[in-house]
């Protein structure tokens, strides 16, 4: 039975990480081929240093990544701290549902509203073009907002309501009492709140398809590519990507694990 | 006569969600003073200390600080530190900086915070342990580690909210003691609030004990024990045999179908009374030598006395004993007349009645709910 459930799972581990094994491998391949492994070469990470295209999409997509992180991790604590001092237990889960129907809802769906929303203030503004840096960033804000709300908010569950009338007692005005007291405490639960901020915005496609006008980000550049032709410098891109991700992974782990054993000992 | 009143609260009502938890309470504090707040869950102590702190807001009614009304005032602008229940020390912060809290925010220098929180540690007995992760200490320490972060900021007044509810007994009479050592030192008013009675006569200088968000009385640990002013009070502060009774002259009561004297008078003639005997006042006699006769229903043995049940025409009493009984025997009961305390009718009256139902277990099952209400 112990082999059976060995196989199995190196079966799926097979079946998850075999085309980003084979991306990974050919994008070492010397050759441009799909299907023939000539030599190891760096030749296709060379050729990305000088793919003007794709490296602009690339600093864009970053760009939006951080600024969208950053701003959503910001509010979404704010709203965080702001629905549970919600008095009204109706209101209080009015809210939460309200926060937690863009999670649920299909991209697709988001993407083509928001781009209808900009379209319609561009022209109620008599912008020449209403899509943009601005526009492609509110949509990322938007669409993090809900997932930095649920990692902050167990975490600010969790965290003793006296801590805080702790700091006032000391001295803290409310806002001091905040910084000095709560936010310590809930640090973990930002910081993943950021990182899985981060990660959606790096990886989106459809909402930024809808909203982005000229300013294209990354996985748009490559989706435009395979209307002609895949070049191989896409899976050296892909491939430093995933390891990015990769590791913004463990280390969003690490965080959790750390805060967790913090709880454990706790108890 | 010249009272210093450090706090004072005036005629406060305070509801939650339409429920009335405090009902027009009035309560002068002295300064320098020990304080405690004595009651059931729910009977609105710990609301009382926190309308003082400040984290609540009264409906009605003013409180005064140093004669002045700080109603709106916010908590962080106010002379007053609390000790919380759950101590609420801050874990991201190590002992020393768990000290220091206030005297940051007070923007102290550097070696004057070290200097108090040398001094702070010193008078807990934790000094060394200045780099220790809180979350590392015993109940115990870290008990003493809120108390040092609550006075360091030196304030007028200390409130303690069940402090000790969660130490174990040995470290809860060591770590009473403590406090009131501390309050001597210090010379500040402590305001402490809990529903434990034994703990509340050990250490107050003065108990205020509240029931339904009203004050039933205040007095010293003395006054309220032997003069309870009511049945709540009477059955809350110890235990008591509490019976119907007629107070037919000054210094002449009747109960149980006998005549007792008594040392109580200024009733109205054949006024219908609360009479409160304490378990501990009232002597076993051979039957026909007593004032009263009944049977031995239970006997338990609590160490350093007796715990016996006498069934006298149906009413079950207390009483505790140094001699030995049996199960059966025919006992007659002696009761000196100053251990007789007489009470006017209150609403409580009828409500504790004698010991028939009584049972440890359910005592200890009722002392456990309330802890968890907390």
């Amino acid at each position: 039975m112990k082999i059976f459930s060995k196989i199995y799972i190196a079966l799926i581990l097979l079946f998850l990480y075999a085309p980003i094994a084979v991306m990974v491998l050919f994008s070492f391949n010397s050759s441009g081929s799909v299907w023939v492994f000539e030599n190891f070469s760096l030749d296709w990470y060379k050729e990305l240093l000088f793919n003007t295209s794709m490296l602009n999409a690339l600093k864009h997509t970053i760009i939006i990544a951080v600024l969208s992180a950053i701003i959503s991790t910001v509010v979404g604590t704010a709203a965080s701290v702001g629905i549970l001092a919600l008095r009204k237990k109706v209101t209080k889960s009015l809210v939460m549902s309200a926060t937690n129907i863009p999670l649920m809802n299909a991209d697709i769906v988001t993407g083509i509203s928001l781009m209808l929303l900009f379209v319609f203030f561009g022209k109620l503004l008599g912008l020449h073009e209403s899509l943009g840096f601005i526009t492609v960033l509110v949509a990322h804000i938007t669409f993090n907002l809900p997932y930095v709300i649920l990692s902050v908010m167990p975490k600010l569950k969790q965290t003793d309501s006296s801590l805080s009338e702790a700091a006032l007692d000391l001295g803290c005005t409310p806002l001091q009492a905040f910084f000095k007291a709560v936010l310590p405490s809930i640090s973990s639960g930002i910081f993943s709140g950021f990182i899985m901020a981060f990660t959606l915005s790096l990886d989106d496609f459809v909402i930024s398809y809808f909203t982005c006008g000229h300013y294209q980000t990354l996985p748009i550049v490559i989706y435009n590519m395979t209307k002609k032709t895949v070049t191989p410098d896409a899976y050296a891109l892909s491939t430093i990507i995933f390891v990015v991700i990769f590791v913004l992974l463990i280390l969003y782990n690490t965080v959790q694990n750390k805060s967790s054993v913090k709880e454990a000992a706790k108890i | 006569m010249l009272k210093n009143n450090i706090v004072e609260l005036k005629n406060i009502s305070v509801s939650f969600d339409s429920e009335k938890v405090l009902d027009n309470l009035s309560l002068e504090i002295q300064d320098k003073e020990f304080i405690t707040l004595l009651g059931p869950s729910g009977c609105g102590k710990t609301t009382t200390l926190r309308i003082i702190a400040g984290f609540v807001e009264p409906d009605q009614g003013d409180v005064l600080f140093e004669g002045k009304k700080i109603n709106g005032i916010p908590a962080y602008k106010r002379q007053v530190n609390t000790i919380f229940q759950r101590y609420a020390l801050f874990p991201h912060l190590n002992v020393y900086e768990n000290i220091a809290f206030g005297l940051r925010i007070k923007k102290l220098k550097e070696n004057e915070i070290s200097l108090k929180v040398k001094e702070m540690l010193e008078l807990v007995n934790l000094t060394g342990l200045e780099k220790r992760r809180v979350d590392t200490l015993s109940g115990g320490q870290q008990q003493r580690v809120a108390i040092a972060r609550a006075i360091a900021n030196h304030p007028k007044v200390l409130l303690l909210d069940e402090p000790l509810a969660a130490l174990d007994l040995k470290l809860r009479k060591d770590m009473q003691t403590e406090l009131k050592k501390i309050q001597q030192k210090l010379g500040i008013t402590f305001i402490f609030v809990t529903h434990d009675q034994e703990e509340a006569l050990a250490i107050s200088d003065k108990v205020v004990v509240m029931d339904s968000g009203k004050i039933q009385q205040v007095g010293t640990p003395q006054d309220i024990y032997n003069e309870p002013k009511n049945a709540f009070v009477a059955d809350f502060i110890g235990e008591s045999n509490i019976l119907d009774g007629i107070m037919l002259d000054d210094y002449l009561a009747e109960f149980s179908g006998a005549k007792f004297k008594c040392l109580d008078k200024g009733f109205e003639k054949n006024e219908s009374v609360d009479i409160v005997v304490r378990p501990e006042d009232v002597d076993i006699v051979e039957p026909e030598k007593g004032m009263l006769q009944g049977v031995v229903t239970s006997i338990k043995f609590l160490g350093v006395h007796y715990e016996i049940i006498v069934d006298i025409g149906g009413f079950k009493w207390m009483i505790q004993t140094t001699d030995g009984q049996n199960v059966g025997d025919k006992v007659g009961l002696f009761i000196e007349p100053d251990a007789i305390h007489v009470m006017k009718k209150s609403e409580y009256s009828g409500k504790y009645g004698d010991y028939s139902s009584y049972s440890e277990e359910i005592e200890h099952l009722s002392d456990i709910i309330e802890e968890d209400e907390n």
